[in-house]
């Protein structure tokens, strides 16, 4: 007997094809921001749904901060040629060449912060009006305030102040030229949602988000993975550990968590018993207060 | 957590600083358990600074850095909780300056309003103001909620004094379900545990309403809607001659088979396909994401609306609608604006201000015929183009529109046809 009302995660993703359609209808050139984290894949596979049987009319723009898992890049490529679209790499490492960025100094340093220009520097370059991301509004108070269709000014800077209001479901994406959007399909998915759509709809994820063995370093509370680009201070020694990551970033800063959690299964059960945040493992949000905040007002995702 | 059945509920909740609202939203995250240790310890790490005793669950719901520095909250913020039962979005809209702007956002997707009231206080102009919008923007629920009882001695009286003060004003509006919990937020009495001290009160706690709400009939389920978003023509060789409508279902049901009408052209068909992604299916209902194939070759496209032949909306050029202005801007006379409605746009113009609505008295003023932030009036409007118009009351997604500025881009009102 049907009864006419949908689950929560059918809402979640009817609501989510309803803004990529849109995107796709309001804009000239959008692409789908892709990370090869978790929600990044869930977005394009939300694409895959929105447009089939067409192929998804988005290029992926991957901000490359050239402190990768190997892993992601693998994942990225697999996935790029599997859906036959077009990949728009944004390299950190030739932004640094051009001299546009330079590296930050002191133990902490990463690239995290040089992205905004890479990306900023990527979408003019692309003439590309609308970015579309895999943020959540669960993930950060910054993030708490933000639209599915964000108002970039000619900067790329976001003023939470001057926000369209967004009512019922009709989308404002009308921009000045130099301009462009952000756009949020999962704004309203929480790292649950995300976790048990993935397991329901067997989606392909890199394996960094099972547990595995690894070599880490124990800095800032969290394991971060040993790699050539780490430094090692005084005092810190590699260990190996069975662990797995919440969220994938900039190798330097994604901080593993120990665990045993070797299947879709386990990573869901598990991450409903969490009790710390996800971003709590990212020393980029750990910075101040404001981190997130400052970050966006700057054109950050 | 793995909800199985399981809804989702949108709920909004407006007030100002005062009456508790951050303490309320902090103590329903809290008690359901939906805080992370690490929230807690910086929110336990605050209060200790700011002095408080104990932890200060107000803190919960801090914003921006500038909100802070102000002590204000600038815009809807959203939040999430999930228990066993149900997901459930808060809206949080803050209840200053903007006031009128962030809740009639807040509220244009809502099953819920919550309404808070300061026990010793009552009734106040505001919990008319947000009664007065829940009711305009048809929020199907209403829940009324009697805040700080453990001021007023957990009296069962004051509680229904106060019951009786919310009847009297609110007979003038349209409301379906409203409910009243008498709560202590600070101390968590009814919010999601029982209160101990009120004993005489026999109804639900707040989180015990709000798993339990009847929301299944909030999606008007009678009046198939279909606006077009795009259309998908794959043109490859497994998909040739494949050519489908994707959108979002507004309202009601389709069926494989169906006879429908597509709006404004008028020409019919008959459904030959419903695609939900990769899987065909036989029947879709709102608000379903689908697409849509015909078994004629009729000129369809994004704005286009796909109806029951039997069942279709208005076609009107010249309409009224309820409008809450929200841009700081006030509207120019007689200019021009876009009006989006559903996946349509066209030019408009305001023709006339009927008359305006003093939203804490609820009385019409036929003289000022100006329209600024906050301000909700009846309005004439008039597109170049015919649109396939619902009355806000019977649907609220085809009776929906905003306009546009089209010097700034800026959303500058919504609109609920009349």
């Amino acid at each position: 007997m049907s009864k006419y009302y949908l689950n929560y995660l059918d809402e979640l993703e009817s609501e989510a094809i309803y803004i990529l359609r849109e995107v796709w209808a309001q804009f000239e050139n959008p692409v789908i921001l892709f990370s090869g984290g978790k929600d990044s894949i869930l977005v394009t596979h939300l694409a895959k749904k929105a447009f089939y049987p067409s192929k998804i009319p988005f290029a992926l723009m991957h901000v490359d901060t050239g402190h990768n898992f190997s892993e992601t890049i693998k994942f990225r490529d697999d996935l790029v040629e599997s859906l036959g679209v077009k990949l728009i790499i944004g390299s950190v490492q030739d932004s640094i060449n051009k001299g546009r960025v330079s590296e930050e100094k002191g133990k902490n340093a990463t690239r995290n912060a040089l992205q905004i220009t890479t990306l900023l520097d990527a979408i003019e370059e692309n003439k590309i009006d609308c970015a579309i991301g895999g943020g959540r509004r669960d993930e950060e108070k910054a993030r708490a305030k933000e639209r599915f269709f964000s108002h970039r000014d000619d900067f790329g800077q976001w003023d939470p102040r001057n926000q369209r209001p967004e009512l019922w479901n009709l989308l404002n994406g009308k921009y000045f030229e130099g301009e462009h959007f952000r756009a949020f399909p999962i704004s309203n998915w929480t790292e649950m949602d995300v976790w048990n759509y993935i397991k329901r709809e067997e989606i392909e994820i890199p394996s960094l988000y099972l547990a595995h063995e690894r070599e880490v370093v124990w800095r800032n509370n969290s394991w971060i993975p040993f790699s050539e680009f780490l430094k090692l201070e005084e005092g810190e020694e590699v260990v190996t550990k069975k662990i797995r990551f919440r969220t994938l970033g900039d190798i330097t800063i994604t901080g593993g968590i120990e665990s045993e959690a070797d299947s879709l299964e386990k990573v869901a059960l598990e991450v409903s018993t969490m009790r710390k945040t996800e971003r709590g493992d990212r020393s980029d949000d750990k910075r101040s207060e404001t981190a997130m905040e400052d970050r966006k007002k700057q054109g950050y995702f | 957590m793995e909800i199985n059945n399981n809804q989702l509920l949108r709920f909004t909740t407006a007030g100002s600083v005062d009456d508790g609202k951050s303490t309320l939203i902090g103590r329903l995250l809290y008690d359901s358990k939906s805080i992370f240790e690490d929230q807690l310890e910086a929110i336990t790490a605050t209060s200790a600074k700011k002095g408080h005793e104990g932890v200060d669950l107000a803190l919960f719901t801090d914003g921006l850095r500038d909100e802070r520095e102000q002590g204000i909250t600038i815009d809807v913020a959203y939040r999430y909780f999930t228990t066993p039962k149900r997901k459930f979005i808060i809206a949080d809209t803050p209840g200053h300056i903007q006031y009128t702007r962030n809740m009639v956002t807040g509220a244009s997707t809502a099953n819920a309003a919550l309404i808070l009231i300061d026990a010793r206080h009552g009734v106040i102009e505001q919990t008319k103001r947000h009664s007065f919008i829940a009711s305009l923007l048809n929020i199907p629920h209403l829940i009324v909620c009697v805040n700080k009882m453990d001021l007023v001695d957990f009296s069962e009286s004051r509680f229904n004094e106060i019951i009786g003060q919310f009847e009297e004003f609110s007979s003038k509006l349209l409301m379906k379900d409203v409910r009243f919990i008498p709560m202590s937020a600070l101390r968590g009495d009814n919010v999601v545990n029982r209160s101990e001290t009120m004993d005489w009160y026999q109804g639900g706690t707040l989180l015990n309403i709000l798993e339990t709400l009847h929301i299944s009939s909030d999606i008007n389920k009678i009046d198939a809607r279909f606006p077009v978003q795009t259309v998908l023509r794959p043109q490859s060789q497994e998909h040739r001659d494949y050519r489908g409508y994707a959108g979002r279902v507004a309202s009601g049901i389709y069926r494989v088979g169906d006879e429908i009408a597509v709006l404004p052209s008028g020409f019919t068909s008959i459904i030959k396909s419903i695609n939900a992604g990769e899987q065909e299916i036989s029947e879709a209902y709102a608000p379903m994401s689908i697409s849509i194939t015909l078994e004629d070759d009729i000129d369809v496209s994004r704005g286009d609306m796909i109806v029951k032949k039997n069942n279709q909306p208005e076609m009107e050029q010249e309409f009224d609608v309820m409008l809450s202005w929200l841009a700081n801007e006030p509207a120019k006379s007689r200019a021009k604006y876009i009006v989006q409605h559903t996946s349509k746009e066209e030019r408009a113009m305001i023709k006339e201000v009927v008359y305006k609505m003093d939203i804490n008295s609820f009385e019409r003023d036929n003289e000022d015929k100006s329209l600024s932030m906050n301000d909700i009036a009846r309005v004439k409007i008039r597109t170049t183009r015919r649109l396939m118009l619902d009355s806000y009351r019977d649907n609220r997604i085809t009776g929906s529109v905003i306009l546009i500025d089209e010097n700034t881009n800026e959303t500058v009102a919504a609109g609920m046809v009349v």
